[in-house]
C-alpha cells in the first residue's frame, strides 16, 4: 500500500518536473529571443568595430540563426548534458553554474537556518505571549522588515559595518591578490557574514509571523484548553502541546520559500560583490549572455522544485496527521 | 435506573456558586462591538457525594460553568459572581493550583486530546524527573487498568481510539488525581445505550465514592437516570433545582412551568411539546424570562424577574412561588 | 474575569475603540501616499536643477535629505522616484489584477479550465519572481514596459488563488444553483452573482499587491534592468548611491530606501486594515 502510494508519487513528480523544465525552458528561450537588445551592441558598447569584426562577433553570439535551430540545437545538447559555454566567462555553462551554486549554496543554506531557527523562536514568543509589549514589538519588527526592500538594508549594513566601522570588507569573496589556497576558512566566512545577516534579517519576519498564527490557533484547541483545566501551564505547555503542533508546518513554510532566498540571494550578492550565482544572473543578464541565462533558469527552476518537493513529502508522509486522515479511510 | 450506594462517608459542601454571570465583548461587522451575556444568574450547590446535573439545550452555554470553575474562560468572557470551593473563594490563582487536582474535567469529546501525542504521555500531564514519570505512569497504568484499558491503549494515539475507549480513558483521566470535584462535561452524545449506560455508572460510581460531580448535559434520560438534583437551565437562568425523585408521576411535585412542560415532553410522558423557544442570548427580554411561553403568568411576570427562591430543599425561580410565600 | 473593555480603552488612541482608530490609520496613510504622489506629479514637470556649487551636501535645513554629486537636492528627487514608483505599481498591480480576476472566473468555468490555471500558476510561481521579471524585461528591452510587463506576469498569481477558492466556495451556495437551472450561463453567474461578493476580497488583495509590485519594481531597476538611469526611480538612485559609499555620503542610500520603505509600510498598513474592516475574525487579535 505504502510502496504503490510512493511510486505514484514520485512518476508524477517527475512527470511534473519535466514538463516544468520544457516549458520554462521554451519560454525563456522565446523571451531572450524577442529581446530587442543587440547583444553585440551590448558587449561593444560606444566603440567603432569593423564590420569583419562585428560579423565574427555576431556568429559568435549566434545573432543570424533562426530561433527555432537556436533552440532545438540547445534543447538537445542540454540533454545530453551540455550547456553551452558561457559568452561572457568563456568556460562551460555547467562549470560555470555549479561553481558559483555551491558560493551562494553556502549563503543561502546558513540564511535559510538562521532565519528558521531564530524566526521560529521569535514566533513562538510571540505567540506565547500574546497580546504583551514583547508580542508587539516582535509583531512590529516583523511587520516593518516585511516591508523593507532588501538591497537598502544590505546597502545600509554595508555602509555601517564596512564603510564606517570598517569591520567587514567591502567586496569580494576572497582578498585581492590571495590565490584560492591562500585563503582560509576564516577569511571566507568573513565575508560571508554580512550578505548572511542581511537574507537572515530579512527571512525572519515571514516564518515569525507563520509559527506565531499557528500557535496562537493551537494554544485556542480544545486540546489544550483540556490540557489546561490539567494543571498544565506555562513554558511547559506550550514546549509539550505547542511546538510539537506547528514544528511541522514551519518547517514546510521554510521549505517552500526558496524561491524568495534565491531572489534574495541576486540582490545581496550584487551589493556585497559576493561572487555567486546570484551575481552571475545580473551578468549573464545584463550582457546578453543567452546560454548562461537559460542555463541559471533551469537551475533555479531545479531549485524551487527540489524545495516544494521536500515540503510536499513532508506533507505526504511525514505528517502523521495525513496518516491519521487515512487510517480514518 | 443505576442503583445508588449508601453514602459512607459525612457529606460535605464542595463547591457553591451564586450569582454567576458570563458575558462576552464581541466583534460584529466593521469592527463594531457587543457585550453578549449567555449565563445571567446561575445559583447551585454540589455536596461531596452528590451527583448534579445542569440540564440545559445544546449551546445554551452550559459548558461555560464548568471553564468559569476550572478557570479556563476565554480571554474576552466577563465573569462576575462567586464561587467557593470547600468555602473559601475561588479566584483565578486558585483555580489554577486546583484544576486537574482537586477539581477535573472529563470532556466532552476526544478532540479535547492532543493528536499527536500518545494517550499515556499526555494524561499523565507534566513531569518534573524520570523518577516522578514512572511514578505516574504506574499509577496511571493502575488507573486505567480498572476501567478495563488494557496496555496497549497507552501507546495509542487519540485517532486510533474507539468511542467506547476514548469515553473511558476520558474518565479514567479525571481520577488520576483523586479530586474531590469532577465536572462532566456533556459525556453523552455520539455514544450508543451501552456505553452511555457504562459511562453513567462510572459517574455514579464516582460519587458513591465521595466525589462531587457536576453533570452538564442536555440528555434528560440520562440525568434523571444518575443525578440527585437537577437544576434546569433556561436562557442563561437556573430556573429550577428539582429533586430527581420529583421526576415522577405527572410531575406534580416539579414546580416551574418550564420543568413541568420539559417533563412532559419526553417520549415516554407522551411527547407533549411546547411552542415557541429558549429566546437567544440577544433577546433576553425583561421580567421573567419564560414570561412569554408560561401558561399561568401574574401580572408581575412582564416586569419582574425573579430570583431563586428556596422552597423546603430545592429551588425555584418563578413569580408564583415568590407571591404565595409573600401572601404567607 | 478579563479587563477586555478596559484594554480597549488604553493605549495610543485614548477613547476611541478599534473601529475608529482603524479608520484612522486608514485616512492618515492615505494621504500620506497622496500627498506623494500629487506633489511628484507637480515637482517632475520641470528637469531637477543642479548646482554644482552643492555637492554631495549632508542633511540640513535647507536640504533635508542632502544633495548629490550634482548637487541636486535629495529631496525632491526622492520624492519624485516615490512618485514614479506609485505610478509604476499602479499601473502593474492594475494589470495583474485584471489578469488575476479573468483567469480566476476562467478557472471556475469548468474543470478543465480549473486545471489549466493551476498549471499556469505553478508554471509561474516555479523561478524566481527576480529572475522571471529580469528576463521579461530583457525580452521587451528594459525600461518602463519591461518592468510593468514583468511585475504585472508575476503578481497575479496569489490574487488568482484567492478568487479561484472564492468562486469555489459561492459555486456551493444556493443561489448559484438556482441561477443555473434558470438556464444562466456560467459566465453570466460568474460576473453577476460572484463578483458583488469577491469585490472586497479583490480590493484588499490589490492593496497588498501594491507594496509588492513597487519593491520589485525598485530591485530590478536597482539591478541595472528596469527603468533606464535617465528617469529618478529610486531603484537608480540606490544604485547610483553605491559608488559613493565608500566616500562616506550615506544619505545617499538612506533616505530615499528609507522612504520607500515608509510607502510600502503604509500600503500594508491600510491593505491590513480594511481587512480588518472587513473581516471580523481577525478584529480579536
Amino acid at each position: 500500500m505504502e510502496n504503490e502510494k510512493l511510486v505514484g508519487f514520485a512518476g508524477k513528480k517527475a512527470l511534473k518536473l519535466i514538463s516544468l523544465l520544457v516549458f520554462v525552458s521554451l519560454f525563456s528561450f522565446w523571451l531572450v529571443e524577442q529581446s530587442p537588445i543587440d547583444p553585440v551592441r551590448a558587449y561593444v558598447g560606444e566603440m567603432a568595430i569593423s564590420p569583419e569584426h562585428k560579423a565574427q562577433l555576431e556568429e559568435y553570439w549566434g545573432v543570424n540563426v533562426p530561433p527555432q535551430e537556436k533552440y532545438f540545437n540547445w534543447a538537445v545538447n542540454i540533454l545530453q548534458g551540455n550547456f553551452g559555454t558561457s559568452l561572457i566567462y568563456k568556460r562551460p555553462v555547467i562549470d560555470v553554474i555549479l561553481e558559483r551554486f555551491s558560493v551562494s549554496l553556502v549563503l543561502m543554506a546558513t540564511s535559510w537556518l538562521i532565519s528558521g531557527i531564530l524566526g521560529f523562536i521569535l514566533g513562538v514568543i510571540a505567540g506565547m505571549k500574546r497580546g504583551t509589549l514583547m508580542d508587539k514589538i516582535i509583531k512590529t519588527y516583523c511587520y516593518i522588515l516585511a516591508a523593507t526592500p532588501t538591497f537598502w538594508l544590505a546597502l545600509l549594513l554595508l555602509m555601517v559595518f564596512s564603510v564606517y566601522l570598517g569591520w567587514f570588507p567591502i567586496g569580494l569573496s576572497v582578498p585581492i591578490g590571495a590565490t584560492a589556497d591562500n585563503v582560509t576558512i576564516f577569511d571566507w566566512l568573513y565575508r560571508l557574514i554580512l550578505p548572511a545577516v542581511t537574507l537572515s534579517l530579512l527571512g525572519v519576519a515571514q516564518i515569525a509571523m507563520f509559527t506565531r498564527k499557528k500557535l496562537i490557533e493551537v494554544l485556542s484547541s480544545d486540546y489544550v484548553l483540556f490540557a489546561k483545566a490539567r494543571g498544565e501551564k506555562g513554558l511547559d505547555l506550550v514546549l509539550r502541546h505547542g511546538v510539537r503542533n506547528i514544528a511541522l508546518p514551519a518547517i514546510t513554510l521554510q521549505f517552500l520559500g526558496f524561491s524568495e532566498l534565491f531572489g534574495g540571494a541576486i540582490l545581496v550578492e550584487q551589493i556585497f560583490s559576493y561572487p555567486g550565482i546570484g551575481q552571475a544572473t545580473v551578468q549573464a543578464g545584463l550582457s546578453s549572455d543567452v546560454p548562461l541565462l537559460l542555463g541559471i533558469v533551469l537551475f533555479s527552476a531545479i531549485f524551487v522544485f527540489t524545495g516544494n518537493l521536500i515540503a510536499d513529502i513532508i506533507y505526504e508522509f511525514v505528517d502523521p496527521r495525513i496518516r491519521q486522515q487515512e487510517a480514518a479511510q | 435506573m443505576i442503583r445508588k450506594r449508601e453514602v459512607k462517608n459525612v457529606s460535605e459542601e464542595i463547591l457553591n456558586v451564586s450569582n454567576i454571570s458570563i458575558s462576552f465583548l464581541q466583534y460584529t461587522r466593521g469592527l463594531r462591538q457587543n457585550l453578549l451575556k449567555v449565563i445571567t444568574d446561575l445559583t447551585l450547590n454540589i455536596s461531596s457525594g452528590e451527583v448534579i446535573a445542569v440540564l440545559g439545550s445544546s449551546g445554551s452555554g452550559k459548558s461555560l460553568l464548568a471553564h468559569a470553575i476550572l478557570g479556563i474562560l476565554p480571554k474576552n468572557a466577563q465573569l462576575s459572581g462567586e464561587i467557593k470551593y470547600k468555602g473559601e473563594i475561588l479566584d483565578q490563582k486558585r483555580k489554577e493550583e486546583l484544576r486537574g487536582k482537586e477539581i477535573a474535567l472529563i470532556p466532552q469529546s476526544v478532540n479535547f486530546l492532543d493528536p499527536l501525542m500518545k494517550v499515556s504521555d499526555q494524561v499523565i500531564g507534566e513531569v518534573e524527573d524520570e523518577e516522578d514519570k514512572k511514578r505516574k505512569k504506574a499509577h496511571q497504568r493502575e488507573v486505567f487498568e480498572k476501567y478495563g484499558l488494557s496496555e496497549e491503549v497507552d501507546d495509542l494515539y487519540p485517532f486510533q481510539l474507539s468511542g467506547g475507549m476514548a469515553r473511558k480513558v476520558l474518565v479514567s483521566t479525571a481520577l488520576l488525581t483523586n479530586p474531590k470535584l469532577v465536572i462532566a462535561d456533556e459525556p453523552t452524545p455520539g455514544l450508543d445505550d451501552k456505553a452511555i449506560e457504562e459511562t453513567l455508572s462510572h459517574i455514579r460510581k464516582m460519587a458513591d465514592d465521595g466525589v462531587g460531580v457536576l453533570l452538564i448535559t442536555h440528555d434528560i434520560n440520562a440525568a434523571l437516570k444518575v443525578a440527585d438534583k437537577v437544576a434546569i437551565f433556561y436562557s442563561g437562568y437556573v430556573i429550577e433545582i428539582a429533586n430527581v425523585g420529583d421526576f415522577s408521576g405527572d410531575g406534580e411535585r416539579l414546580k416551574h412551568p418550564y420543568t413541568h412542560a420539559l417533563y412532559n415532553a419526553l417520549p415516554q410522558n407522551g411527547f407533549k411539546l411546547y411552542k415557541g423557544h429558549q429566546p437567544l442570548h440577544g433577546e433576553i427580554p425583561v421580567g421573567c424570562v419564560f414570561n412569554s411561553r408560561c401558561p399561568h403568568p401574574t401580572e408581575s411576570c412582564v416586569m419582574v424577574n425573579p430570583d431563586l427562591m428556596e422552597i423546603g430543599g430545592t429551588y425555584v425561580r418563578c413569580n408564583k412561588y415568590q407571591q404565595s410565600n409573600l401572601y404567607g | 474575569m478579563s479587563s477586555a473593555t478596559a484594554t480597549l480603552k488604553k493605549g495610543l488612541f485614548l477613547g476611541l475603540n478599534l473601529r475608529q482608530k482603524t479608520i484612522l490609520i486608514i485616512s492618515l496613510t492615505s494621504i500620506l501616499l497622496f500627498g506623494i504622489l500629487i506633489s511628484s506629479l507637480i515637482l517632475g514637470g520641470e528637469a531637477l536643477p543642479t548646482n554644482f556649487g552643492s555637492k554631495n551636501l549632508a542633511p540640513s535645513l535647507a536640504h533635508p535629505f542632502g544633495t548629490d554629486w550634482m548637487g541636486r537636492d535629495m529631496f525632491i528627487r526622492t520624492v519624485e522616484g516615490l512618485g514614479l514608483s506609485l505610478i509604476v505599481g499602479f499601473v502593474a498591480s492594475s494589470l495583474s489584477t485584471i489578469l488575476a480576476i479573468v483567469l480566476g472566473i476562467f478557472s471556475s468555468l469548468s474543470k478543465k479550465t480549473d486545471a489549466f490555471v493551476s498549471w499556469l500558476v505553478d508554471l509561474f510561481l516555479s523561478i524566481p519572481h527576480l529572475l522571471f521579471i529580469i528576463l521579461i524585461s530583457i525580452g521587451l528591452g528594459g525600461g518602463v514596459v519591461g518592468v510593468i510587463a514583468g511585475v504585472a506576469l508575476t503578481h497575479w498569481t496569489s490574487l488568482t488563488r484567492v478568487v479561484r477558492a472564492e468562486i469555489k466556495q459561492l459555486k456551493t451556495q444556493e443561489y448559484i444553483h438556482i441561477s443555473s437551472k434558470m438556464g444562466k450561463s456560467k459566465l453570466w453567474i460568474a460576473i453577476k452573482h460572484m463578483m458583488p461578493h469577491l469585490i472586497p476580497q479583490i480590493l484588499v488583495g490589490v492593496i497588498l499587491m501594491f507594496p509588492h509590485a513597487i519593491l520589485h519594481e525598485a530591485s530590478v531597476t536597482f539591478l541595472g534592468f528596469g527603468l533606464s538611469p535617465h528617469e529618478p526611480a529610486i531603484g537608480i538612485i540606490l544604485s547610483e548611491s553605491m559608488k559613493y559609499l565608500a566616500a562616506g555620503y550615506w544619505w545617499l542610500a538612506f533616505f530615499p530606501g528609507l522612504s520607500l520603505l515608509i510607502v510600502v509600510l503604509a500600503f500594508d498598513m491600510i491593505g491590513d486594515n480594511i481587512g480588518l474592516l472587513m473581516d471580523p475574525k481577525s478584529a480579536h487579535d
